[in-house]
């Protein structure tokens, strides 16, 4: 296999031996963005110039015979709404066209102190509003598997670039299931860690309360060390769970006997395309045969999540949103008349879908209406995150699809928000509830475009996540699937 | 008849704590500084950036609501207020909605003779805004354009709100000057209200007496003084007053007290009706305010005003008047404690010098009593020595001069300059009898019966000693010696 298709644990090995230097693997990077970027279009800004300073930089250091960490020299993408101090920060939005941060997130600076080589900041939609990287304002980013096809996003920047070969680890956001979703259509492996157990200073905010950085690889033992590296408590993020980083790769090998399983009776039935229900039942097996204990489960209030999810984040977006205001970064109208004209000329350069949700969580935080939406949408998450607990009483693991379709055609969905919201409905519950959740490959339809399998764990038990998943893998071949873009 | 109208005030108090840090971040909270120097990203509100909250600001909104009797929730949470302004840098202030840190308490002021007990509502955290900086005009009106300066955007601020308990102009600056002492006492506020450290918006309405309902409120602002309060209060019920009986109707709306004349005056803003969109601050977890926390806080609390005030009275029988007095200040209270610490024997009279001629002193020499060299054992001992006859009260006030200015102890300073009192009955024999013989017609006219020529001599024989004699052992001695010669 060609160095752009080899998994980071893969290419340490190499890299550790001395046979590959980092910048070695860099330059070959660069060459696959020339070749094969143009056609995928995941990356917003790239950074060669300083991806070959920290590959020298590494290079460097393992031949001072430093020891360094199973991430040193690896090429990376971030997405675009993680701040990098220095590089221009995006979020796919007109709004923030000139914004270079004057801090790094705390989840970058951590992967910089790993070692990793930023090949660049990947496209996604527009402050992480989609489920297609088509709410882009600058640019539409390509399934690798079908080039006609979307991405999935909102991190589709990041799952085109891991699948296409342009990053072999890539960092995407997860407010409704923007890591998962994108990784199900992309065929790679994303990860939703619990809320709270990864960082969010610097993570540009849409919905405060769900957004959570996760890792998106093309294997599990990939995901655990990118986990690994960003994982732990930041002082800096009040929201933060305090307990320290730890090693995901431990769990792995652990198998599955003995595990319990539940398998989301919610999301095997209608408004689920016969192809992917097949996959998951055929994975269920798979796991059955390995050892664990499958039986179904219901989560009654999922049937709430859309609408709730709908009101959560939007209202703390309209919140979080608010600052893009023209004072003191980003675009600023020109030669307003007062002020109003300042802020209304300068928020117009915000995409439709976000205006449509900055004036739905305006709507729904209204004195008058507050109690109807908001205050009910927190009731129902009550009530979502209790079917989990009981879920959880029973079962280790719960799984359904990662989403109800493979990816859809560009353009098909854009005229129609609510067909849109629904690719979330698998992913949105796990945001309301707070809990962790994995999204591998599980199989391909017939159009040859991967399938997700949703794993979903109690709080905290990503290691178990990955346990299952890696036991999974092992038993399969799908992962080691690479799409045909040469 | 015509109707008689009783106001009814509620006050809302801004304090900005002193801590060395911003509300929710590292930023110095110190006022002033070169504009924007005071920043960081997160009070800057940058993309992606969170508020980690300063557990002195918890500390401090605790140890205010114990001392302003408040019952101190188990859970207390922050909310977003959402607006948008260019001085608020997120578009929203944080503060606390339905759940703030401090509810149900109260504090006393003395009215008269009498105290009354104003209720607080409440009291919540919340950060401050940055200012603008208006170019081409003194104000907003008539600027070409603002400069943003953030330096103050995430001091934080207690904000005291107070029931409507109080009646009169005078009542308000009462509960503002009691508040302000607390928080002065408890070191959380330095209740500078013409710098602005210290902010105090009245709500004010009338209604007739005797009536319940309340009358439609205006919110006054701009009252940078304790006098400014005052007035601006009294002309509000009087424009409310003289309004209503003309048949007007009372708008609601914010108006700001015009120091050049002396008036409140509409802001004339449409305000429409500002929605603030609260909701919880997803950021910022709900604060668990454990009962040890409270406890450490309490433990801390020092004497304050009220206890002094009536301590003063009760342990050490001053008046009223003059508890008060000595209680306001903490400076001069901690000095007044010390020193009767050191002399209890007479602690009006320590109390008088401190209100009198030291005050006097400050009020001259436009100083503080921490500023100057003067200590309280000094001062404890100045007062002993005047109890022991070593002094006179009269040379006292020489003495104090001398202390106030070098520091030195009285005993020191009365051996230095010589001006111990003169008891020893020959040596003030010796100075009479020098001083009558130096005065032949004065002596004449007393054995004339103008007995009145005593007090000249008198004054004549404490010149001779430079007031270092004992005046009354003067007088009995000067009589006697008179006497002696008419034999």
């Amino acid at each position: 296999m060609a160095l752009h298709e080899l998994t980071a644990h893969e290419l340490q090995a190499r890299l550790a031996a001395g046979e590959l230097s980092a910048r070695e693997l860099t330059d070959a990077f660069t060459q696959r963005l020339d070749s094969v970027e143009p056609r995928v279009q995941a990356y917003l800004t790239q950074t060669r110039e300083r991806a070959v300073a920290q590959a020298a930089a590494i290079d460097e250091r393992r031949a001072r015979g430093e020891a360094l960490g199973p991430l040193a020299g690896i090429p990376l993408a971030i997405k675009d709404n993680l701040c990098t101090e220095g590089i221009r920060t995006t979020c796919a939005s007109r709004m923030l066209e000139n914004f270079v941060p004057v801090y790094e997130s705390t989840v970058t600076s951590r992967l910089q102190a790993a070692g990793m080589v930023t090949l660049g900041k990947a496209n996604m939609d527009e402050f992480a509003m989609g489920s297609s990287t088509e709410n882009s304002a600058y640019q539409q980013t390509r399934n690798p598997w079908n080039l006609d096809t979307v991405p999935g996003g909102s991190s589709g920047g990041s799952a085109a670039a891991v699948a296409g070969g342009l990053a072999t680890l890539a960092l995407g956001t997860d407010t409704g299931g923007s890591v998962r979703q994108p990784a199900s259509f992309c065929g790679v492996v994303g990860m939703k860690p619990t809320y709270g157990l990864v960082s969010r200073y610097g993570v540009v905010a849409f919905a405060s309360s769900l957004d959570q950085v996760g890792p998106l690889s093309r294997d599990v033992r990939d995901n655990a060390l990118l986990l690994s590296a960003i994982a732990g408590h930041d002082p800096l993020d009040s929201t933060s769970i305090p307990q320290p980083a730890k090693d995901y790769t431990q769990a792995l090998g652990r198998g599955v006997k003995g595990l319990r399983i539940g398998v989301i009776t919610e999301l095997t039935g209608e408004g689920i395309a016969p192809e992917v229900r097949e996959a998951v039942s055929a994975a269920v097996k798979t796991l059955e045969g390995l050892g664990a204990s499958v039986d179904v489960v219901s989560l009654p209030s999922s049937k709430a999540a859309l609408s709730t999810y709908y009101i959560v984040a939007t209202a703390e977006a309209s919140s979080n949103l608010a600052r893009y205001d023209g004072v003191r970064y980003g675009i600023r109208a020109e030669g307003p008349s007062d002020l109003m004209d300042q802020y209304l000329r300068t928020r117009a350069h915000f995409g439709a879908e976000v205006k449509r949700r900055i004036m739905l969580g305006t709507y729904t935080l209204a004195a008058g209406y507050f109690d109807a939406y908001y205050k009910k949408a927190l009731q129902a998450r009550t009530l979502i995150k209790r079917d989990y607990e009981a879920a959880f009483e029973r079962f280790d693991v719960l799984v359904s699809p990662t989403s109800p379709t493979t990816a859809f055609k560009l353009g098909e969905k854009t005229s129609d928000p609510i067909a849109m919201y629904l690719a979330d409905i698998a992913t949105i519950p796990v945001n309301l509830a707070g809990v962790p959740a994995l999204s591998l490959p599980c199989g391909f339809d017939a159009h040859g475009l991967p399938i997700g399998l949703q794993l979903i764990g109690k709080p905290l038990s990503e290691e178990t996540l990955y346990q299952v998943a890696y036991a999974y893998e092992q038993a399969t071949q799908h992962h080691r699937q690479r799409p045909g873009l040469n | 008849m015509s109707t008689q109208f009783e106001a009814v005030i509620g006050m809302e108090v801004h304090a900005e704590l002193l801590t060395a840090t911003k509300i929710f971040c590292g930023c110095p909270a110190e006022f002033g500084g070169d504009p924007n120097t005071h920043t960081c990203p997160v009070c800057l509100g940058m993309p992606g950036v969170l508020p980690v909250l300063n557990r002195r600001v918890l500390e401090f909104a605790v140890k205010t609501g114990l001392a302003l009797n408040c019952r101190i929730p188990e859970v207390s949470k922050f909310d977003r207020k959402n607006y948008f302004y260019p001085d608020l840098p997120k578009a929203y202030q944080i503060s606390q909605f339905d759940q703030p840190i401090c509810e149900q308490g109260w504090l006393e002021i003395q009215v008269g003779e009498g105290t009354k007990r104003i209720g607080i509502t409440r009291a919540h955290m919340e950060e401050d805004a940055g200012k603008l900086v208006h170019q081409g005009a003194a104000g907003l009106a008539g600027s070409t354009h603002s400069l943003v300066d953030l330096n103050r955007a995430g001091v934080p601020l207690l904000e005291i709100v107070s029931e409507p308990d109080i009646r009169t102009a005078e009542e308000a600056k009462l509960y503002v000057q009691e508040l302000r002492n607390i928080l002065v006492y408890l070191g959380v506020n330095d209740g500078r209200l013409e710098q602005g450290s210290l902010r105090a918006d009245a709500n004010v309405s009338i209604r007739p007496v005797g009536t319940e309902a309340f009358g439609t409120k205006t919110e006054i602002k701009n009252m940078n003084s304790f006098r400014a309060i005052e007035r601006a209060i009294e002309y509000e019920i009087a424009r409310q007053i003289e309004a209503t009986e003309s048949g007007e109707r009372i708008v609601q709306e914010t108006r700001l007290w015009n120091e050049e004349r002396q008036a409140t005056i509409s802001m004339r803003t449409k305000e429409g009706s500002s929605d603030y969109r609260y909701f919880p601050d997803p950021d910022l977890i709900p604060l668990q305010i454990s009962r040890e926390l409270v406890a450490e806080m309490k433990a801390t609390l020092p004497e304050l005003p009220a206890a002094k005030r009536q301590r003063y009275q009760e342990a050490l029988a001053l008046s009223a008047y003059d508890a008060g007095v000595l209680a306001a200040d903490k400076d001069v209270a901690l000095f007044f404690d010390a020193a009767v610490t050191a002399y209890p024997a007479n602690a009006k009279a320590v109390g008088n010098w401190l209100m009198g001629d030291i005050s006097a002193y400050m009020n001259t020499e436009k100083t503080t009593l921490t500023a100057l060299p003067l200590t309280p054992a000094h001062l404890a001992e100045m007062v002993r020595m005047i109890d022991e006859d070593v002094i006179s009260g009269k040379i006292a006030k020489t003495l104090l001069k001398e202390m106030l200015k070098s520091g030195e102890s009285p005993r020191v300073l009365v051996e230095k300059l010589g001006l111990s009192q003169v008891s020893d009955t020959g040596a003030i024999v010796k100075a009479i009898q020098e001083v009558l013989g130096a005065h032949p017609s004065q002596v004449a006219d007393y054995h004339a019966g103008k007995t009145k020529v005593v007090g000249y001599l008198v004054g004549q024989v404490m010149r001779a000693t430079q007031g270092r004699a004992k005046p009354d052992a003067v007088n009995s001695l000067l009589v006697s010696e008179l006497d002696k010669q008419k034999v």
